[in-house]
């Protein structure tokens, strides 16, 4: 478990219990970029407790801190007052697949096996296994260009995979998709997830796609960031981006997440 | 025709119809070289022809050739090509060696980038020859001047290389590696270093044209006498007068240095191939 603390500040009505394995808690956090005329509040007292195995999608405009937020949660950046604990190692997907172009998808995957530590003799049969389970298992030889976006993606979600992660930051991962593809990634991550119980951050600027994954959708406001409405999605899996009552939902989020927009545009 | 006509595959077996498509593609690459060392012999042997120069000043390329075919049977001219590509390669090796540390200092420390970084570009720009007066002061007129005059041609291009391709390293893969958990020296050996690679060839092989060139201008300032070299065969052949013999040792250089060429490009190729960049 990893807590930071930069200001001991006395919690409204004391949590004393830890955070579980799998889960994340934000208290209070706040993220200012810089300091002095050029200091940026890129979050402020963002409250968000994610349980164990759940799956939550946050959608904001564009600079409202998504990013900044699960930068904190992966611990490439510091809060600046405020708590977060996270339950457990923390592993990161990117909107591109960031695959090393050197290697191939095996060795893409085997490598995050070895900075976690795998004995050399299992990589290769582990990373193996990770690509099938992602149904990548014909390809494990090929090179990143020979592979298409959907592909490389799902060599990403292998490579989360192999780093045995509790919980998973998604950053727009299927933002550069076509629709098809997208649609296909849903499944593949949505099974992958519940088959590992892995807890899932995930950002995108889709409110469709943000009501077809999420247990809970978090809709964060701009200027600064900051969660301004949470949206239990109570729906049935699985889910559909067609599906009417998906349509219904993601309708009442996008008027909340054009209020905030026409607040600080208007 | 005989009847067995019929019965034979229509196909040749698949390695043969391989190896036919490998030699087409071999000499797809090589009619145009080809080609040109025939316009250019064409040409030479015209101007020859012409008599704008007497043949003892001017040979034509038959005699320069069987000049050439004398020469490969003297153990001298071995020897003299052994020196050379000794020398050459052991240079080149002490420029890598030192072009990568330099390289990678100027790259990870901000002091030494401030300090030398300029300076590295300003000893690239600089023509090789002018350290020789300063090298043979030093050395005095013998093998180590020589080597000292190819580690500072090659040097710097090897340095600018690795330095280059350091600070183009996207910033997502090292974002990648501490993602992964990678500490500094994983880092470094499992993605900065080979998403530099590319980079580094790039800077090896010019280094190495510049050990090359280096190493000739030596050759023919710094004349060992108790060892024959490529660069004291030709000044030798000046000496004497002996056109032909000079000529077929500056062939004897111009193809040891594109074989050289070949190798390093050949490899820069194959990486990029590998990697999904695009090949020229
Ligand atoms: N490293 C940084 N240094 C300074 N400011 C930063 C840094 N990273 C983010 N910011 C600022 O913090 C704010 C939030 O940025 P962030 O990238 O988290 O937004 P986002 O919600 O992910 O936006 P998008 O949807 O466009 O990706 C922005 O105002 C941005 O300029
Ligand atoms: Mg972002």
């Amino acid at each position: 478990m990893t807590v930071t603390e930069n200001e001991a500040r006395p919690a409204p009505g004391a949590r004393p219990e830890p955070v579980a394995h799998g889960g994340v808690r934000l208290t209070g956090v706040t993220k200012v970029f810089g300091r002095g005329a050029t200091a940026t509040t890129a979050l402020q007292d963002v409250d968000l407790d994610v349980r164990p195995g759940e799956f939550v999608t946050i959608v904001g405009a564009s600079g409202c801190g998504k990013s900044t937020l699960l930068s904190l949660v992966a611990g490439l950046e510091q809060v600046t007052t405020g708590t977060l604990e996270v339950g457990g190692r923390v592993a990161l997907m990117f909107q591109e697949a960031t695959l090393l172009p050197w290697l191939t998808a095996a060795q893409n995957v085997a490598l995050a096996l070895k900075l976690r530590g795998v004995a050399r003799a299992e990589r290769t049969p582990q990373a193996h296994a990770l690509l099938e389970r992602v149904r990548l298992g014909a390809y494990a030889d090929k090179r990143p260009h020979e592979l298409s976006g959907g592909m490389r993606q799902r060599v990403a979600l292998a490579r989360v995979l192999a780093q045995d992660a509790s919980v998973v930051c998604m950053d727009e991962p299927l933002g550069a998709l076509d629709a098809m593809t997208r649609d296909h990634m849903h499944d593949e991550i949505e099974r992958v997830a519940g088959e590992a119980g892995l807890t899932v951050l995930f950002v995108t600027h889709n409110v469709r796609e943000a009501v077809r994954l999420g247990d809970r959708a978090v809709l964060m406001g701009s200027s600064p960031g900051r969660v301004v409405h949470t949206e239990h999605i109570d729906l049935p899996r699985p889910r559909r981006m067609e599906d009417p009552e998906v349509a219904r939902r993601a309708g009442s989020l996008t008027a909340a997440l054009r209020e905030d927009v026409a607040r600080h545009v208007g | 025709m005989s009847v067995d006509t019929a019965t034979r595959p229509v196909e040749p077996p698949a390695d043969t119809a391989a190896r036919s498509r490998a030699l087409s593609a071999l000499w797809a690459g090589t009619w145009p070289k080809v080609g040109a060392v025939v316009a250019f012999v064409a040409i030479w042997q015209a101007v020859v022809l012409s008599g704008w120069r007497p043949e003892f000043v001017l040979p034509a390329p038959l005699t320069v050739a069987q000049t050439l075919g004398d020469l490969v049977r003297e153990p001298e001219f071995w020897q003299a090509i052994g020196t050379t590509l000794r020398r050459a390669l052991v240079g080149f090796a002490f420029a890598i060696a030192i072009g990568t540390v330099v390289g990678i200092a100027v790259s990870r420390f901000r002091p030494v980038r401030a300090a030398i970084g300029s300076l590295i570009t300003g000893l690239q720009t600089m023509p090789s020859i002018v350290w020789f007066p300063l090298a043979i002061l030093l050395f005095g007129l013998n093998e180590q001047a020589i080597t000292f005059v190819v580690i500072l041609g090659a040097a710097p291009s090897i340095a600018n290389g690795i330095i280059s391709g350091i600070d183009h390293v996207p910033p997502a893969f090292t974002r990648l590696g501490t993602v992964l958990g990678a500490g500094s020296v994983d880092l470094y050996r499992h993605f900065v270093i080979p998403a530099a690679l590319p980079s580094y060839v790039a800077g090896l092989n010019q280094g190495w044209a510049f050990a090359w060139r280096s190493l000739m201008a030596g050759e023919l300032l710094v004349i060992i006498e108790a060892k024959p070299s490529l660069g004291s065969r030709l000044s030798f052949a000046q000496d004497f007068n002996n056109a032909p013999e000079l000529i077929a040792y500056m062939v004897v250089i111009l193809v040891l240095g594109m074989l050289a060429d070949t190798v390093f490009s050949s490899q820069s190729r194959r990486m990029r191939r590998r990697r999904g960049l695009a090949v020229d």
